[in-house]
């Protein structure tokens, strides 16, 4: 079975279609790239999977997105339990203004977790996961913004797997990171493999074709070809994938 | 190439010219502060005691302090702020967390700008026909308060709009997307940070609370009252309208002067008092929301 799998999925803002007619399957503990010229869709698609579209008004959705077998917008969903199950990243580090204890913590309390030491203890290893445990075990009580960016935003991956989500969702996290930053994320994504699904948005197709196992490629809403990312790397079958990739526009 | 040093000269002329022009203006900004200020401080100094700060008024208010009236005041700011603060901040949270955008949400801001637009005489006859007589506060620090508060109401809307608006959206849906609910999404996270930017708009509701005279004209102000306020139900004196009526309609109005000029002088500092206690506790949330 398949992990996340969408099913002639159209979404619109307003009056304008942003995705049409969308088929992808995604099997557990795999990377999925996104990728596309910017406006394509692929934000828009990555966001429909932890439902953050619906903070939008006037939008408009049809079609199946299943995850674990269940359709995310069917009738009787629980959203907040949804996006428990489904963590995300985004762009910039965005830490709370809070301390990088209660950063990680954060999300288990907000679930009425009141247990001291569990909560301890997911922090602690939420923190190792992302391997930052050695550079803020003795300032745990600091604040987060006292972090480089590119410390930040792996808090910010830790803040998301404290509450143990099955999928991960990140919208290029690493556009607002220097090259070493960026290198010691995409080493973590592709270790966290193992345990999660992960689903990222990149601009960057070095990036994509290092770290997914299988990519998208979006253009202006629709999806142009979905296959193994060294396939599509290598030898896509759409002319417009082949303009893509090698730079032709986008 | 002649031609080009003059094309030069002359653009720096007149950008050393617009400068000038610019640097003039804003100089004669403080200019115009510093002179006010000086003109007060000078004209009020020599009556500014402790006698005059902690002493009733004496001899149809040419002699003596303005001690009720300070306190008076005090009370009518606390009260307004007290009503205020949390209905406006309450009300920005609904208008821009959870109403979505549409004609409600339009007529909201409407009204409180058009709120905004009211004379201040216009709330005074209001806040005397509503908490005065229909609901029989009678003149009275209660009624003051309200009709005061209902004055900075726009202005603590609109700041903390702003400030709320300011919250990089990025932060709700980290929130939201780790399951916390609408709720604890903004008193968790958009709150703290939002709120050294709303304690500026309690600033300036302050700035504004305290030396209106209309709005507590006939609703709590008392013409002479050499004694302090008990309750809220009491009627009080106020700074502002103290140098209203000394300057207007004493007992002698050419020998209570000085007295008019330290009561103004007074009142510009308790302004400023606290405007630099909000300024300091603005900084001390803003490192305060960062640690937590």
């Amino acid at each position: 079975m398949y992990k996340i799998e969408s099913k002639n999925v159209d979404f619109y803002y307003g009056p304008s279609q942003a995705l049409k007619n969308i088929n992808i399957a995604i099997r557990s503990n795999t990377v999925t790239a996104l990728i596309g010229p910017s406006g394509c869709g692929k934000s828009t698609y990555l966001r429909l999977f932890n439902r953050m579209n619906d903070l939008i008004d006037d939008i408009k959705i049809s079609g199946q997105v299943m995850i674990d077998g269940e359709d995310i917008y069917g009738k009787g969903i629980n959203v907040d339990s949804l996006r428990k199950n489904v963590g995300m990243v985004f762009q910039k580090p965005n830490p709370f203004p809070k301390t990088i204890f209660e950063n990680v913590a954060y999300g288990l309390r907000v679930n009425g977790i009141k247990d001291k030491k569990f909560i301890e203890e997911r922090v602690e290893t939420s923190i190792k996961q992302v391997v930052l445990w050695d550079e803020v075990k003795d300032k745990l009580k600091k604040s987060a913004f006292e972090l480089s960016g590119g410390q930040q935003q792996r808090l910010c991956i830790a803040r998301a797997l404290a509450i143990q989500p099955s999928v991960i969702l990140m919208d290029e996290p690493t556009s607002a990171l220097d090259p070493i930053s960026t290198a010691k994320v995409e080493e973590l994504i592709y270790e966290l493999k193992a345990k999660y699904t992960i689903v990222i948005v990149t601009h960057n197709m070095q990036q994509a074709g290092r770290v997914s196992d299988r990519t998208a490629f979006f253009y202006l809403g629709e999806l142009v070809e979905y296959d193994e990312t060294k396939k599509l790397f290598t030898n896509p079958k759409q002319e417009r994938t082949q303009n893509y990739i090698t730079g032709r526009f986008g | 190439m002649i031609n080009e040093i003059k094309i030069t000269k002359r653009k720096k002329r007149n950008q050393a010219i617009a400068f000038w022009i610019f640097r003039l203006l804003s100089y004669s900004i403080v200019a115009i502060l510093f002179i006010i200020l000086s003109f007060i401080v000078y004209k009020g100094a020599s009556v500014i005691n402790w006698g005059f700060i902690t002493k009733m008024p004496e001899e149809g208010m040419t002699k003596g302090g303005i001690y009720p009236a300070i306190i008076g005041t005090l009370c009518l700011v606390a009260g307004s702020m007290v009503f205020a603060f949390p209905v406006g901040v309450l009300a920005a949270i609904y208008m821009n967390e959870y109403v979505k955008d549409g004609i409600i949400k339009k007529i909201i801001k409407q009204m409180t700008n058009n709120l905004a637009g009211i004379p201040s005489i216009v709330f005074g006859l209001f806040g005397m026909s509503l908490f005065v007589n229909k609901l029989h506060f009678g003149d009275s620090i209660l009624a003051g308060s309200l009709t005061l508060g209902l004055l900075a109401l726009p202005v603590v809307i609109r700041t903390t709009e702003e400030a709320l608006k300011a919250v990089d959206n990025t932060f709700r849906q980290a929130s939201l997307g780790l399951g916390a609910s609408k709720w604890q999404t903004t008193s968790k996270v958009v709150l703290p940070i939002a709120f050294p930017n709303i304690i500026t708009g309690l600033i300036l509701s302050i700035g504004r609370v305290s030396g209106e005279t209309a709005p507590i004209l006939f609703t709590v102000a008392a013409y002479f009252l050499p004694k302090l306020p008990t309750s809220i139900f009491d009627q009080a004196m106020a700074l502002p309208y103290h140098l209203y009526v000394i300057s207007t309609s004493g007992t002698n109005i050419e020998e209570s002067r000085p007295i008019a000029y330290g009561t103004a002088l007074v009142l510009i500092i308790i302004v400023l008092i606290a405007n630099l206690l909000a300024n300091g506790l603005r900084k001390y949330f803003g490192k305060k929301v960062k640690m937590n």
